[in-house]
């Protein structure tokens, strides 16, 4: 699996206008609805689920990167988009610093399998800080996209 | 140094694997203790202090994972960190 099989990319979100924990998932939910990923109604449940996963335990795991996700019924297969904010927010990390880079995933109920490859992918990127130093100073959808075909491509730091 | 290190073999029970959560609770765990903490699945070691290299992990149910501990306090921080591979999965993750 690869990032770019399941980020769809018309949703990533660059640069995020939010500064608070729910407005960055509410504009990284609606990228994803404005790609066509699920219907309008399930909106505000998959907003919630993912808030309510938030409450368990933060998914900043440290170094600016936060990996918000939930399982929910209105997606049929695992998807995941990306967001960027410059100035940071607030996400009750584990280290207690800003998040800048978000990967948030949506997996279906029963595909637990489907969901580890995506973070093992994931977080094999987040953890090349060169990787993350270029995706936060990325500017457009298009540079964002550009980086994660380089970081499919298994680029070295 | 520090001689050799403490190991135990676990295998993960939990029926969605080591997802997030069990996996930045071992990193916190382990990051209260002062010894080195290393994960080997499969000759592939993983810093157990880090949260991002845990995760990245790709361990579900049926893995076996080894613990190597090696510093003053190995002992304690190997049975606490056994101790959270192997508590069942709270029942959030049945939702």
């Amino acid at each position: 699996m690869r990032m770019s099989d399941f980020v769809v990319r018309d949703s990533i979100v660059v640069p995020l206008t939010a500064t608070g924990k729910e407005g960055v998932i509410r504009e990284m939910v609606e990228g994803l609805r404005a790609a066509g990923q699920f219907k309008n109604a399930d909106v505000e449940d998959i907003i919630r689920a993912i808030l309510k996963r938030e409450l368990l335990g933060s998914t900043g795991i440290g170094r600016g990167v936060a990996i918000p996700h939930t399982k929910h019924p209105g997606v049929d297969k695992l998807v995941g988009t990306i967001a960027v904010s410059p100035g940071g927010v607030a996400f009750d990390s584990l280290d207690g610093e800003p998040v800048f880079v978000f990967v948030l995933l949506i997996s279906p109920q029963d595909r637990p399998g489907d969901h580890l490859r995506a973070l093992e992918n994931v977080s094999r990127s987040l953890r090349n800080d060169h990787f993350v130093g270029e995706l936060r100073q990325a500017k457009t959808r298009e540079r964002v996209l550009q980086l994660l075909d380089g970081a499919d491509e298994g680029w070295p730091g | 140094m520090s001689g050799e290190p403490l190991t135990k073999t676990v295998v993960i029970t939990n029926p969605r694997g080591l997802h997030l959560r069990p996996a930045t609770k071992f990193a916190q765990v382990a990051m209260g203790f002062q010894s080195n903490v290393q994960v080997v699945r499969q000759g592939e070691a993983f810093d157990g202090k880090s949260p991002l290299a845990m995760v990245s992990m790709f361990a579900p149910e049926g893995t076996e994972l080894t613990i190597e501990v090696t510093g003053p306090d190995a002992r304690e921080a190997l049975d606490a960190l056994v101790a959270v591979l192997e508590a069942p999965p709270p029942p959030e993750d049945e939702e």
